[in-house]
């Protein structure tokens, strides 16, 4: 008796661990066709010419359906953005970390609380209480480095992957 | 043996080809033990007691619009917009259909929430009818999603940073976070993929609302339905048969309903909208307030109420996962608010928590609404997790009438149980 019950719990636990691993296998295909298609991952780059941007002068670019916020920051910007006291920041970055050329600060314009666009990309925009960038949505403030200084966003603005292809082209991602 | 008996006996006798039909697939057999007068009903229901055939109306009226105006919309980025304002414009009646399918959706969830609210006052939740309650509480979920993906196929602005605001909720989520959200966009960013996704997801999700409706109306049938009175039906005295007295009543309830979704449809089709979801989805540009639906205003107001972001969608989450304990939360015997003196107000005060709630959900998180909704919160909660189960405990019960009939009838002795 005992050995035809071991015989029919073994048959019963192969079955059904063969049936849980190839439901698994099945179901992958089903869960992995929402990722990121080939034709989407394809378009990841972005070439961008910088010549015609004055310090002071921003523009947006779209790079992954996303706004890159480019930035030719002034001496002053740098100034401060290089000057910030560490203890004030959340998420601690100096900002040499956070741009090739001090010049240029590329970054992705999108909010790390919950995606909303940044202002302060034009002249006339709310720059919150940092002259950088704020978020209407729920009061997130960013300095000139794009750290965030005040409000609920949790991380600084993201850096995008990107080289200088020359003086004035760049290729983000 | 018995059974085929019981069968045969309640059956109606059909002839001709109604006979030949029913003799094969006995429907009229069904629908007589199901909304006829082979079903036995409390006799003192209320107008309460509509709101689970106008659910029933609402989902035909949102599958059937739906799937009619699933024939011109065009599920791309590029398309969806223009093909909305063509239905609006150029489909012969388009604009009708769509009203009436948005509107529709409004009234929908008063419909639930008025049904939900009953269920509270007069105990419907209890000891047996607790799975009811939770096949109830799966559609409304379903509900939950379905109308936001429906919100979102309009592609206008509120739909597409409503998209964005909710999906990122995901990112909440510690390490993969990021691997979610990307996941459920299907890129790197809200676009045409999430709008394809969110279309297949909208037609879809009705389709298991059908069944679990299905499932709920089952497991209702079996212990049928409460009453007013939260007690137990004795006899034959107790009820009257479905057909023709609680048909009737529900026409009636569904004149109203009808009434009611003509006159927003008809006079004011755009109040409960956003003016925003008229201007297309631009990706570079947020608006100023980002607002849900009123009928989901409460739980954005329970979402925006932690001031952290993954302790705000636990809070949202849990704020519908704990109606699936209030059965037990309840630990009151007696089920009619009418008869639980302390019960009955606090009822009240927590209809006008969920409409405080509301009012938050729509204002700017700023100033006094942060403590107003965070105070909010904290009374939703406490009113589950302590008041119910509390009260059950201190609260006297007045006594309870001896059966439906005795307290419907007065002292009047048995009284003809109605064909």
């Amino acid at each position: 008796m005992d050995e035809t019950d071991s015989r029919r719990n073994f048959l019963y636990i192969a079955t059904g661990a063969f049936a849980t691993v190839g439901g698994g296998l099945a179901a992958w295909p089903l869960i992995h066709q929402m990722n990121p298609a080939a034709d989407v991952l394809a378009l990841a780059s972005t070439e961008v010419d910088l010549s015609p941007l004055a310090p002071g002068q921003s523009i947006t670019v779209k790079w992954r359906g996303k706004p890159v916020f480019i930035r030719h920051r002034t001496p002053e910007e740098i100034e401060l953005a290089q000057a910030a006291d560490p203890d004030d920041l959340k998420d601690f970055q100096p900002d040499s970390e956070r741009v090739q050329n001090p010049e240029w600060l590329i970054m992705v314009g999108v909010c790390t609380h919950l995606g909303c666009i940044p202002l302060g990309q034009k002249d006339t925009d709310a720059k919150g209480d940092w002259n950088g960038w704020f978020c209407p949505c729920h009061g997130s403030h960013y300095d000139t480095s794009g750290r965030i200084r005040k409000g609920p966003a949790p991380e600084n603005l993201q850096i995008p992957e990107y080289v200088f292809l020359d003086e004035t082209t760049v290729k983000i991602g | 043996m018995a059974d085929s008996q019981d069968h045969e006996h309640n059956k109606m006798q059909l002839k001709g080809v109604m006979g030949w039909v029913e003799y094969r697939l006995p429907w009229v057999n069904l629908l007589n033990n199901a909304v006829g007068t082979n079903y036995p009903t409390p006799r003192n229901l209320n107008y309460w007691w509509n709101f689970g055939s106008l659910a029933g109306l609402a989902l035909v009226i949102e599958i059937l619009t739906g799937v009619v105006l699933n024939m011109h919309y065009v599920p791309t980025a590029e398309g969806a917009f223009a093909s909305v304002e063509r239905i609006m414009r150029d489909v012969n009646f388009g604009w009708l259909i769509r009203y009436v399918h948005a509107n529709g959706a409004s009234v929908f969830f008063a419909v639930i929430y008025l049904h939900m609210f009953r269920s509270f006052y007069y105990g419907s939740y209890k000891n047996p009818r607790e799975l009811v309650w939770w096949l109830g509480l799966i559609i409304f979920f379903l509900m939950i999603i379905t109308a936001f993906t429906g919100y979102v196929l309009p592609w206008g602005q509120m739909s597409f940073w409503a998209a964005t605001v909710i999906t990122n909720l995901a990112s909440a989520v510690p390490v993969v976070g990021t691997d979610i959200v990307q996941w459920l966009w299907g890129d790197f960013s809200v676009g045409g993929s999430l709008l394809g996704r969110f279309n297949s997801l909208h037609y879809a999700l009705p389709v298991a609302i059908v069944g679990v409706a299905v499932i709920h109306m089952w497991a209702l049938h079996e212990h049928r339905s409460n009453n007013p009175l939260g007690i137990e039906v004795k006899g034959p005295q107790d009820t009257l048969p479905f057909h023709p007295y609680f048909t009737a009543k529900d026409l009636v309830g569904v004149g109203v309903f009808l009434l009611v979704l003509a006159g927003l449809v008809f006079y004011a089709p755009n109040i409960l909208g956003e003016p925003d979801n008229y201007v297309p989805a631009n990706p570079l540009q947020t608006p100023n307030h980002i607002v849900p639906e009123w009928y989901l205003l409460p739980f954005y107001a329970i979402l925006r109420a932690v001031p952290d972001k993954l302790g705000g969608v636990i809070a949202m989450g849990g704020s519908i996962i704990i109606l699936f304990a209030v059965p037990w939360l309840d630990t009151s015997k007696v089920r009619s608010a009418k008869f639980r003196p302390i019960y009955k107000q606090f009822f009240w005060l927590f209809v006008i928590d969920t409409l405080i709630l509301g009012v938050v959900g729509a204002n700017a998180p700023e100033g006094n609404w942060i403590i107003i909704g965070q105070l909010a919160t904290f009374y939703y909660f406490f009113h589950f997790i302590v008041i119910l189960p509390v009260l059950g405990w201190i609260e006297s019960p007045k006594p309870l009438p001896d059966s439906i009939s005795t307290s419907v009838l007065g002292d009047k002795k048995s009284p003809e149980p109605a064909e």
